[in-house]
């Protein structure tokens, strides 16, 4: 059973290894994990997750795989804990609704239909209109939308129901498939650090030093060696104005984090796609121009070159002369970009348009096209592997 | 005194992180905690050698901390020196080993707990250098030519705040759990806990309030538990009554002493300016 379990959270994409289910069966013969799913499920979740990213992930997986079992789990402990559903309900309930509870035949006979109903219930259900579940509109589960419905474990503290635990999934945003904040991004930037020695030797070389001491016979030898600094060099290009306008936060705290985690940064501002000129300050975009030719020169193919933009225009503005929305541009932006992507061999552009909707984007397809499929989301997944595409 | 961690007077473990704590405390793996900052991350170590009665090593991690650290040094200057001036010693090579927390660790007569904080801080190798003794807790001393090896096998809790991925290898060795930032009624046993007598009315304003501030949109950085548990104690010490908690209370426009729990002078402008606009719309 665990088996089967292993592979579907494996296939669901939390990285499990067989070290790991091993570990969960010894803890488990151990004694760790009995008499209650919910403990169960702590326990699996402490032995085959390691990291918080994945703990939705795992919820859902758990859910799926183990829906039904915690019946034995409640079979067990033997009586439905009748006492704290009525306490729960008639906390829930407001006068009105205690009379439609006596329509139906009174609380008593509500429980005794739900006690036969929940024998009657093989599996978690959810949906419907008469079994035991959530979001139905049967009177029986939680979250549902008839008036006498009796809510089973729903948010009621110290007793809520083992399912409840999986299935709120707490962790959905954690999961690294979805938006990102400063740290996050600062954390995934990070593994583009690249440490060099550069510049004045002014650090004393222990190890050098010693071994040539030593070589010398006892006469010191003093060696000195630069200071270790992130050698990594980043020319970021980033759209701004109009569609990219919903994405000004995420863009802002890319920015800020890219702008701490790099001392050689450089960044330029462009409106929809990358013609002949680019500016640094957007208060000033119409009179302070850097011409593109120029930041080819200036800026070495040691850069490594980021485009964040959300590549969503007209395609005219992409393969037209003129095409720009904003000035007469005299050679399309695809020569533009082809200028800078072969002038820079490492680069990629992020794009904070949700990955789903690229295909329904004719610009974004075109311009992923001409930048060799190297355009990422930016989520915390994307970012990685746009990271992996620079180094 | 049983063997299974509970939490204790001061410290309230929820029942996830009990069956986390109690699964590596069985099995003897390291423990990696995370979470957010505040949470009570490194005190759970603390606390469970308190509450199992053990002893407790702490190994506190810098930027620059070397695993080999934590395991033994090898003090080459001062046995050069002596050397120099014939002192005896010079001739066993185990006066110039000086024992890192690992090391005093593993060489206990009882099982101790041992907590290696802020794992994250240190070099990206870092974890890495520690597989094997996490592992096997053993070690090898190449000065003395010896294998180390733990009497008992540690209680291992190891914190990290994130700032660093941890290599695969390493966390397939741990058990992980995440803390997450406890909900009302946890909290209010929280603050129980550290202010016994503290008066209701108080203590629900408070967290009312607290709660109120955390859901703030756009704040950079949320208060904490351990932010709150400040509050309330200058709240106490300042005698400050229940009522001028109450935001509807048009007096003051935000929390006395909101520097404990703000700590950014634009979460602070924020705020006030979400409180200005409550209080035009509530008119």
């Amino acid at each position: 059973m665990l088996v089967k379990f292993f592979f579907l959270l494996r296939k669901t994409g939390v990285p499990v290894s067989i070290t790991e289910l091993l570990t969960l069966l010894a803890a488990l013969k151990a004694g760790l994990g009995e008499l209650s799913a919910e403990r169960f499920y702590y326990l699996a979740r402490t032995c085959l997750v390691k990291d918080e990213r994945f703990y939705d992930r795992y919820d859902r997986a758990f859910a799926a795989h183990f829906k039904g079992v915690e019946d034995l789990f409640a079979a067990l402990e033997r009586e439905l804990p009748a006492d704290w559903l009525q306490q729960l309900t008639v906390r829930e309930f407001s006068d009105e609704e205690k009379a439609q509870v006596e329509a139906l035949g009174g609380w008593d006979k509500l429980m005794e239909t739900l006690k036969k109903r929940l024998e009657e219930q093989k599996e978690r259900h959810q949906g419907g209109s008469k079994w035991i579940g959530t979001a139905g509109t049967s009177p029986y589960g939680a979250h549902g939308f008839n008036p006498e419905g009796v809510r089973i474990g729903q948010e009621g503290g110290r007793n809520r129901s083992a399912v409840k635990v999986w299935d709120k999934r707490e962790f959905a945003n954690l999961d690294d498939k979805v938006e990102l904040g400063t740290r996050n991004i600062k954390l995934a930037l990070r593994r583009l650090r690249k440490f060099a020695r550069q510049g004045v030797p002014d650090e004393l070389a222990l190890a050098d030093t010693i071994d040539a001491t030593a070589r010398s016979g006892g006469w010191l030898d003093i060696k000195m060696q630069a200071e270790r600094r992130n050698a990594i060099k980043i020319l970021l290009l980033l759209d701004i104005g109009g569609s990219m306008d919903d994405h000004v936060k995420t863009c802002e705290e890319l920015f800020s984090a890219a702008k701490s985690e790099f001392k050689h940064l450089e960044h330029f501002y462009f409106h929809n796609f990358i013609y002949e000129a680019l500016w640094k300050d957007n208060r000033r975009r119409f009179n302070e121009h850097t011409s593109t030719t120029q930041i080819i020169r200036t800026y070495g193919t040691d850069y490594k070159l980021i485009f964040v933009g959300d590549a969503t225009m007209s395609p005219y503005e992409i393969t037209h002369a003129g095409g720009s929305v904003e000035h007469w541009n005299a050679e399309p932006g695809t020569t533009w970009l082809n200028r800078l992507i072969t002038h820079y061999p490492k680069f990629a552009w992020i794009n904070p348009q949700p990955q789903s909707r690229w295909r329904q984007t004719a610009s974004i397809e075109m311009t992923r096209e001409m930048l060799e499929g190297r355009m990422y989301p930016l989520t915390l997944a994307g970012l990685d592997q746009c990271i992996d595409a620079l180094t | 005194m049983s063997n299974e961690f509970r939490g204790t007077d001061r410290y309230i473990a929820t029942d996830e992180l009990m069956a986390a704590v109690n699964a590596a405390v069985v099995l003897s793996r390291p423990l990696l905690i995370k979470g957010e900052p505040g949470t009570g991350k490194t005190l759970l170590a603390t606390e469970i050698a308190r509450s199992l009665d053990k002893p407790f090593f702490e190994w506190h991690i810098k930027s620059t901390t070397k695993a080999q650290q934590g395991l033994y040094e090898y003090d080459a200057v001062s046995r050069l020196r002596d050397s120099q001036l014939g002192d005896p010693r010079v001739k066993d090579i185990h006066n110039y080993i000086l024992k890192g927390n690992l090391w005093e660790a593993f060489d206990c007569d009882v099982q101790p707990v041992l907590l290696i904080d802020e794992i994250d801080k240190a070099d990206i190798e870092f974890p890495n250098d520690l597989l094997r003794e996490l592992d096997r807790m053993e070690f090898y001393v190449y000065e003395t030519r010896e294998t180390m090896r733990a009497k008992h096998r540690p209680v291992i809790v190891i914190t990290s705040n994130n700032e660093k991925e941890l290599p695969d290898a390493f966390l397939r060795r741990c058990f992980f759990h995440y803390i997450r930032f406890p909900d009302t009624a946890t909290m209010t046993q929280i603050v129980d806990v550290h202010f016994p007598n503290l008066k209701r009315e108080l203590l629900h304003e408070a967290l009312t309030t607290f709660f109120k501030i955390r859901e703030t949109p756009g704040l950079k950085k949320k208060p904490t538990t351990s932010e709150l548990l400040d509050w309330i104690k200058l709240l106490v010490t300042d005698d400050i009554p229940p009522e001028a908690l109450r935001s509807d209370d048009a007096k003051k426009l935000i929390p006395p002493l909101y520097g404990a729990l703000l700590k950014n002078e634009q979460d602070v402008h924020l705020f006030e300016q979400l409180v200005f606009l409550n209080r035009r719309n509530a008119r």
